[in-house]
């Protein structure tokens, strides 16, 4: 097989001019096809990386085109894949310049792939950089709402101020490490050799975790989050809230926790507060809301709590729960601001109060909401739930206050704002205004929504598919903390986890 | 002496005269020939510098060690060389709203020959007259639009300021021959390492300092930045596009052989001064970009805050920040000139130089639109643009020195930058939204481009992309100008 998908992706749009829409949807989806066959390619628990590639790019400095992939970002790359895919298929809701709308949605999908798939530092940051400008020329042109030009400037500036302090941080990195390369795994194995000093790494971590944290809406750094998403298009948001969010959380099992072991556990107290941060306040804050785009930003930043928890737990199974839940959330956010941008363009309002008995005239879009929401709140064979379940039993060992906290904030007020949502937009009297609504009419634009609703099942039904890939190369993050517990446990927790379910149904069913 | 030495800047003089000359001959219909035969006239001794061999591109010194010709100063030909074929492009685009252009073009081709004068001086001597003969031209060139109230009040300002600059700087002059008997920098080097004490000498530090002041005028570092903004403002755009690119890289090319070649001892326990220069500058330029409206005058803050973003790589004192500098102001050229250009092509018609001028631009012309985008887009230092290569190379030797030398100063410095990266964002993209999602477009005819117009286009969108995206061939070609400075 000559080249991956991310390589694909990142050749096409540069090719591809031609402003027509299939193909922008042809381009993602072979994309798509080339990330499924390397993700079942794939041999789990090899010892080094997959569909290698390297071209020097400035020899002075060190700096290649290196592409390869590990356990760690296969599912990632599949999963952008797909929703890049699913986002070209969203994207007929654009009805004004389409063309620059094409050429920008491919350049954010190759450059987001790219950044996923790369194992050089300075591409690292360099593609994700490219895939985050189309993001504020999206949101700046086809925005929606009143809010559009504040929005777009406060997502720029929260988003272009984390992705410059990340800069500081990996540039130290680089410099301090002393290797003079910005390939990835040459720096990961000097630095096993010779450690930096603890001063370095306390200094070049908090670097790394703010920078990444903003680009990923750690609490307290969130507010751009949830008023970004609410006014960008769909297909924006899909992708940003999908794949792109995750690159930061990405960074930080890829590159932080292997350069800065010592730092990371100094600081994985920090981590783990801030985190409850965001699943309680987050998700406090998404049960008052009154419009539904709003309230799934708010949700989405919550979600992102569980997966720095898992961060934080420093141990295997903490790690490959959180790897589970950004390729689930990654499937889950798509899914949910697909839906919500069907609805807007269907209704014009997204206003809770106004919506009701939409499920009545929209039954594919009620019943792929329903199912979203019911992912949302992690009930067992959704791809989030095996996620979720994984962290806490990470988190458990490492901070177990904290835990409860977070499940409270799962199940409880995850339950409560994903239920109200789903009683007043899709039960209840229909208003009359309503009557005209049409359901997603053929099976082409049934496609992205079932398409990322099959990945969450899959995923749910199987996680092994993903766990045998993640906890070979998880392991290898995480040097010096022996865990035995692996793959043997995952049939427990399954049992143990039924039981959870079943008071998430409870809870439901009040 | 060697006198071949300076063939290249013989023909660039001699081609300013013929042009003056030509202007006699030539019917007033034709103008515009004048200027794209000196355009040829500067591409052909550009390839002839770039070919490698011949006089123009000769090492060695002239002049009893008065001027130098080396990998640094070679590299700055160049780049003045391209400067003014690029501003030659857009006169030729804003002649009809002026009388004399002729006069005009030779007189952008003798500020060149001031540059590459420039470019090699080895002394404190020839550095004056290269930058007087610089600041001259400039004086005329910036009022040249003798109708034009701004234009003129804009020469005067310079011509008070940059008179008081140049009183400055020969005075620090005298002061530094007085205390070491020398103006040749490699010479006084050679005098302050064999004499103890001399280095920390007050008379000898005020002498720099004075220097620096006048070079600080030219590339518009705080706290000397003032005249900036009125001038661009007012000046004619290709006067300011001039400015803007050539004259702050002269100023930049000298900082650097005063400070590493003559005085280096000096410099290296300056480093906090030239730190928080930069940071004020980058804050002052940034913060006063924001709520201006003109975008002349915006792009005058935006210059002195890159003015600032280029002494963070002075500040650096390593080789690593000295290419940078080389590195970032080659995309600088080709950034800002495109600016530049699409202001002069926009704007001509109308009165005002708001922003709001270019609303309705990506319907007018998606050309000009794609280029401002592009230029703006890497003015503020984003991928896969010139801009975010040059700013990486910059920080990157910053945290350099910083861990290097210990000095905490220099990540304060970095912060100060990201801060001002952040700020310049917003009014960047302002110009951005201006011409794609602006309400206020009323006229939305389409823009009339000739065909250089479209070439100065798609050269600048090709540098600004071969610089961000194949940095390999010009960081090697830094890397060995700035080796010329190491003594």
């Amino acid at each position: 097989m000559p080249l991956l998908a991310a390589l694909a992706l990142v050749v096409v749009p540069r090719n591809y001019r031609v402003p027509i829409r299939a193909i922008a949807v042809l381009a993602t989806l072979v994309s798509a096809v080339l990330a499924i066959k390397m993700f079942c390619q794939f041999v789990p628990g090899a010892n080094s990386y997959q569909f290698e590639q390297q071209i020097p790019w400035v020899e002075s400095l060190g700096i290649s085109y290196h592409v390869g992939v590990d356990g760690l970002n296969v599912g990632l790359i599949l999963m952008g894949a797909i929703v890049a895919f699913a986002a070209a298929l969203c994207s007929f809701e654009i009805q004004s310049r389409e063309k620059e709308f094409y050429i920008l949605l491919l350049v954010m999908s190759g450059g987001i792939l790219g950044a996923f798939a790369s194992l050089d530092l300075f591409f690292f940051y360099f593609l994700h950089e490219l895939a985050l400008i189309p993001t504020f020329i999206m949101i700046g042109v086809w925005g929606r709402g009143e809010k559009k030009n504040y929005a777009t400037f406060q997502i720029t500036l929260y988003l272009s101020a984390g992705a410059l302090i990340a800069l500081i941080g990996l540039i130290a990195l680089y410099l301090q490490s002393g290797a003079n390369t910005f390939d990835i795994p040459k720096i990961i194995e000097h630095v096993r050799a010779n450690p930096l000093s603890l001063k370095a790494q306390n200094f070049i971590f908090p670097l790394l975790l703010f920078g990444f944290g903003i680009l990923v809406s750690l609490w307290p750094f969130h507010s751009w989050a949830p008023l970004g998403y609410g006014v960008a298009p769909s297909p924006t948001a899909m992708l940003h809230a999908g794949v792109l969010k995750k690159f930061g959380l990405y960074g930080l099992i890829r590159i932080a926790l292997p350069m800065l072991p010592d730092a990371a556990q100094s600081w994985a107290h920090v981590i783990a507060w801030l985190c409850v941060g965001n699943i309680l306040y987050l998700g406090w804050v998404a049960m008052r809301q009154k419009d539904l785009n709003l309230l799934i930003g708010n949700s989405s930043v919550a979600h992102m709590g569980f997966i720095f928890l898992g961060i934080a737990s420093l141990n295997l199974i903490g790690i490959s729960g959180a790897v589970l839940i950004m390729i689930a959330h990654g499937f889950l956010a798509a899914l949910t601001f697909a839906l919500s941008g069907y609805i807007y363009r269907q209704t014009g309002t997204l206003q809770i109060s106004e919506l009701g008995g939409l499920c009545r005239k929209l039954p594919f879009i009620g019943t792929a909401l329903l199912m979203a929401a019911m992912a949302g709140c992690g009930l067992p064979g959704f791809a989030n739930f095996a996620g979720e379940v994984t962290v806490f039993f990470g988190a458990w060992k490492a901070f177990p206050a904290i835990t409860v906290l977070a499940l409270w904030g799962a199940l409880v007020i995850g339950g409560v704002y994903m239920t109200r949502a789903v009683r007043s937009v899709l039960h209840g009297p229909l208003p009359e205004k309503w009557n005209a609504l049409t359901d997603a009419a053929h099976l082409w634009r049934k496609l992205p929504y079932a398409l990322l609703l099959a990945s969450l099942l899959v995923f749910g039904f199987w996680p092994r598919l993903l766990t045998e890939k993640i906890n070979h190369d998880a392991e290898k993050v995480l040097p010096g903390y022996k865990l035995q517990l692996a793959r043997a446990s995952l049939p427990e927790d399954k049992l143990k986890a039924a039981s959870i379910g079943d008071r998430q149904l409870a809870i439901e069913n009040k | 002496m060697n006198a071949s030495l300076i063939s290249l800047e013989m023909s660039v003089i001699g081609l300013g005269l013929v042009l003056m000359l030509a202007d006699l001959f030539v019917p007033p219909a034709r103008r515009r020939f004048i200027a794209y035969a000196a355009i040829g006239a500067l591409g052909f001794l550009l390839c002839a510098s770039l070919s490698g061999n011949g006089s123009c591109s000769l090492a060695g010194t002239a002049f009893n060690g008065e001027f130098i010709n080396d990998g640094l100063s070679l590299f700055f030909k160049r780049f003045f060389m391209v400067a003014a074929i690029l501003v030659l492009f857009i006169a030729v685009e804003f002649s009809d709203r002026m009388v004399a252009a002729a006069e005009y073009y030779s007189l952008i081709v003798f500020a060149l020959a001031g540059m590459l004068f420039a470019a090699s001086s080895n002394d404190f001597a020839m550095l004056f007259v290269s930058i007087e003969l610089i600041t001259i031209t400039f004086y005329v060139l910036v009022s040249f639009q003798r109708g034009k109230l701004a234009s003129l009040e804009a020469g005067v300002k310079y011509l008070i300021l940059g008179a008081l600059s140049s009183a400055f700087m020969i005075f620090g002059i005298a002061l530094i021959w007085g205390t070491t008997g020398e103006l040749n920098f490699n010479r006084l080097a050679a005098v302050l390492a064999a004499t103890p004490g001399l280095e920390t000498s007050k008379t000898l530090l005020l002498g720099v300092l004075l220097v620096l002041v006048g070079l600080g005028f030219k590339i518009a570092a705080f706290p000397f930045q003032i005249w900036a903004p009125d001038v661009y403002q007012g000046a004619p755009t290709p006067t300011t596009a001039f400015l803007a690119v050539g004259s702050k890289a002269a100023g930049f090319v000298l900082l650097l052989r005063v400070l590493f070649t003559a005085v280096p001892g000096v410099a290296a326990n300056g480093a906090n001064l030239l730190i928080v220069i930069s940071g004020v500058t980058i804050l002052y330029g940034n913060l006063c970009a924001l709520p201006q409206r003109n975008l002349k005058r915006l792009l005058g803050y935006s210059s002195i805050s890159h003015a600032g973003y280029l002494l963070l790589g002075v500040a650096a004192l390593n080789a690593t920040g000295q290419a940078a500098i080389l590195y970032y102001l080659a995309g600088y050229l080709f950034t800002v000139l495109a600016a530049f250009l699409v202001i002069a092509l926009v704007l001509r018609q109308l009165e005002t130089e708001d922003i709001s001028g270019l609303a309705g631009l990506s319907q007018r012309s998606p050309l000009l639109a794609a280029t401002m985008t592009i230029s703006m887009v890497s003015l503020a230092g984003i991928p896969p643009l010139a801009g975010f290569f040059g700013k990486f190379l910059l920080l990157k030797a910053a945290v350099q020195a910083a861990q290097a030398t210990g000095n905490h100063g220099y990540y304060c410095l970095v912060f100060t930058a990201l801060a001002g990266v952040v700020i310049s964002l917003y009014y960047y993209f302002g110009v951005i939204k201006a011409m794609y999602w602006s309400r206020e477009a009323k006229d939305l005819s389409a823009i009339e481009l000739s065909a250089p117009a479209m070439l100065t286009a798609w050269i600048c969108i090709a540098g600004i992309f071969w610089i961000g995206l194949f940095p390999n061939t010009l960081l090697t070609l830094a890397n060995a100008a700035v080796e010329a400075l190491k003594i």
